[in-house]
């Protein structure tokens, strides 16, 4: 018996459906006051925080590379788009989308170049290599006085990172690169996971994708980092040390290598656990580091494995289900009659 | 025996896992009574006795929030500040009548927590904050207490900006600060150099890491300039260096009359003995960053005869300060810094204007209330333990800067300026 399935654009259809629904009742919800300010304020920064692990992932997680300079792209990409903005040059609907997209697209610029001559080298080399490339990025950014007005702070940032802004970029993002990832470049970057050598000599052109990945990783890095300018309204290239990079790899780890649905989790979670232990004063620390101890040592794949949430896959089975069941009770009344 | 490796490894995480919550609990213990929450608990037996005492008779409890780095890098300064707020609180709560509840948030000394926090102390009814305690966070915070209506006080943050909104040149005007500005303290130094030193050229060792650093060396550049006091070198360092012998040698070789240092204390005590392997020979001076750095130095001789400005004085006679000192000592255990007395101000303006914002007769938890506090802070004619503060136009306090001159490894007050 052939298993039931959802024809491919039914579930796109599903999908869309739902994401607009989600996108109307999140902004309802945010905006009604139900829950705290303060919530509605860490959702926001969960959303840029999902775009970061989402993008890391696809080089960490797809890729198998480990790169520690993720903060350098979100780094570029937060100047880029708050000097924009800052400018007031358009309406500011349209600055919006221009600035996130000026954002990633410089982002991604970056990307290629530090790609090119990083992607070379493998494991802790590149990670070596990515590191330093996100601390030149900050040294520099320190020094921009007369553009960055270094660690000054770049004031006076139009806050336009609300719930529907952060939101429908983290619906793109998260789209993006699932679609990338199921597309014919998805199997060619899992390929280089596998086997780099075998991809190889299979005719994957191992660079052209490592460096496709890591440009796109690093433009949604990017527009990740013009929100989180939205957000606060002020800039200063200490935001964007190490300790940013590595807060955004443990996301990735902790949610899982190569699940999306384990980065969002994990975005989430990470976002909201020290908030939420703040009662415990001065042993939340212990308590947040003991947390991520413990997973790491009980579930080394993270919280999410390698399982990806689809819903036509459940809906599928479910239908599935009921259709068998369905059909047995109609065969035996058959029989019976 | 694969089996028995989980089994190790599990053994070793809960081992590890108890090891570090017993340490934990060790090094807790002499942070917990400087929690915020005990304030709330010895509130309704206070209430009790001086009940009669009560401005308004409606009125008996007002609840205010508390924003800081209480961990985290920053968190000395944080805890500081707690300190110093807290012990005010705590003494006006005890006279009976009115009382102050407090609430407060762990910020991390990061720009992005100190939104949520101020949002969170929003949403438990606060109407009016002191914090944040560094710049950048306490700059994340006050456009949108601005738009609340939110009585904001910093004792902490020195940018210039914290109060000014840097697009338009308008006052946050629910904004107030304790402590001095970047500029005021590199205008001060220059005029401290020319006019009380008479030097002629001045050389500058600073950070354009440190917002702190580039403020008070900008300020200090413009009015030397004025001065005609030449400055004959500038030396830049990064924030988290070790070694500063080549700047140094540099600014041995222009042989300044002063040395102009705008950093932290853990600058100034890498940087002093440094100086004195470089051949450096001049007085140097800084600015309130050198707090502790007589604390955090291995060879204070390398640092004497160096001046710097300070807000807060332990040496400062009047039975205000003495008693403040006492009191801190008792409650504490060791002796208040700057950031303690300017928190300690702090708690007292605002406490201040929310008695008057009292008996004008409003009732808290309204906006006619936090603005009526806001007019009161801004009128502010206070004498605290930083001296006498009154707030000019741009929410800024105008105060006394006390000299401290290191000798014979001490730091001595040396006069007014």
């Amino acid at each position: 018996m052939k298993a039931f399935t959802i024809p491919t654009p039914v579930r796109y259809g599903i999908n869309t459906a739902l994401l607009i629904l989600f996108l109307i009742a999140g902004n309802a919800i945010t905006q009604s006051g139900l829950l705290g300010r303060a919530q509605n304020a860490i959702i926001i920064q969960v959303g840029f925080f999902i775009i970061l692990a989402v993008s890391l992932n696809l080089v960490t997680g797809y890729l198998g590379q480990l790169p520690l300079g993720h903060a350098g792209f979100m780094a570029v990409g937060a100047y880029a788009g708050a000097l924009f903005w800052r400018a007031h040059i358009l309406p500011e609907t349209l600055s919006i989308v221009v600035g996130l997209l000026l954002a990633g697209v410089v982002a991604a610029l970056f990307g290629i170049l530090i790609g090119v001559p990083a992607l070379r080298l493998r494991g802790d080399y590149l990670a070596i290599i990515t590191l330093g490339f996100g601390e030149i990025i900050r040294v520099v950014l320190t020094n921009l006085d007369s553009i960055t007005y270094g660690a000054r702070g770049l004031l006076n940032i139009p806050r336009h990172s609300s719930f529907l802004v952060v939101y429908i970029c983290v619906i793109i993002s998260c789209a993006v690169i699932h679609t990338l990832m199921k597309s014919r470049h998805g199997r060619a970057i899992l390929s280089i996971r596998e086997n780099e050598i075998a991809a190889e000599s299979c005719g994957v052109k191992t660079t052209y994708y490592k460096v496709m990945a890591f440009a796109v990783s690093a433009f949604f890095a990017g527009i990740a980092g013009a929100l989180f300018a939205g957000n606060l309204g002020i800039l200063v290239p200490a935001n964007f040390d190490f300790m940013t990079s590595i807060n955004i790899l443990m996301i990735v780890v902790l949610g899982g290598l190569g699940s999306m649905f384990g980065s969002v989790v994990a975005a989430a979670v990470l976002t909201f656990l020290p908030f939420v232990l703040q009662p415990l004063a001065d042993y939340r620390m212990i308590i947040y580091s003991l947390m991520l101890i413990i997973v790491m040592i009980f579930k080394p794949s993270g919280l999410m494995g390698s399982y990806d949430f689809s819903l036509s896959r459940i809906l599928e089975k479910v239908i599935g289900k009921a259709l068998s069941l369905g059909r047995d009770k109609g065969g035996k009344n058959h029989g019976k009659a | 025996m694969l089996k028995r490796h989980g089994l190790f490894a599990r053994a070793a995480g809960i081992a590890l896992a108890a090891a570090l919550l017993a340490g934990c609990a060790a090094g807790g213990q002499d942070q917990a009574p400087q929690a915020a929450d005990t304030a709330p608990a010895q509130a309704p037996a206070a209430t009790e006795q001086g009940g009669g005492d009560a401005p308004a008779e409606a009125v008996d409890e007002v609840l205010i929030g508390l924003l800081g780095p209480w961990t985290g890098a920053v968190a000395q300064f944080g805890v500081a500040k707690r300190n110093g707020a807290m012990l005010y609180i705590d003494q006006f709560n005890a006279r009976g009548g009115l009382q102050i509840r407090t609430v407060d948030f762990d910020e991390e000394g990061d720009p992005a927590n100190a939104i949520v926090g101020y949002h969170w102390l929003f949403d438990q009814g606060i109407n009016a904050l002191i914090g944040s305690v560094t710049s950048a966070p306490t700059m994340a915070v006050v456009p949108e207490a601005f738009a609340d209506n939110m009585p904001m006080i910093t004792a902490t943050s020195t940018h210039a900006n914290v109060t000014v909104d840097a697009a338009t040149g308008n006052v946050w005007t629910n904004m107030f600060r304790s402590c001095f500005i970047d500029p005021f303290q590199g205008t001060k130094m220059a005029e401290f150099a020319v006019e009380v030193l008479g030097a002629q050229t001045a050389a500058i060792l600073f950070s354009n890491e440190i917002d702190y650093s580039i403020g008070l060396t900008d300020a200090f550049t413009v009015r030397a300039g004025e001065l005609g006091l030449e400055i004959v070198a500038v030396e830049v360092f990064a924030n988290e260096a070790m070694d500063y012998v080549g700047q140094l040698t540099n600014i041995a070789a222009a042989n300044p009359d002063v040395l102009f240092i705008p950093a932290y204390h853990q600058h100034i005590a890498l940087i002093g003995p440094q100086s004195v392997a470089a051949g450096l020979d001049t007085v140097m001076l800084g600015a309130d960053g050198w707090g502790a750095a007589l604390e955090a130095i291995a060879d204070p001789s390398s640092i004497e005869g160096s001046f710097y400005l300070t807000g807060f004085t332990v040496e400062d006679e009047s039975p205000l300060v003495q008693n403040f000192i006492n009191d801190f000592v008792a409650e504490f255990g060791h002796q208040p810094n700057m950031f303690a007395a300017q928190a300690y101000d702090a708690a007292m303006i605002l406490i201040n204007a929310i008695e008057m914002a009292l008996a004008d007769g409003f009732v808290p938890d309204t906006d006619e209330f936090k603005s009526s506090i806001i007019a009161h802070m801004a009128a502010t004619d206070i004498q605290g333990v930083t001296g006498h503060i009154t707030f000019d136009q741009y929410n800024n306090p105008q105060k006394t800067a006390f000299i401290i001159q290191i000798v014979d490894g001490e730091a001595r007050f040396w006069g007014t300026f």
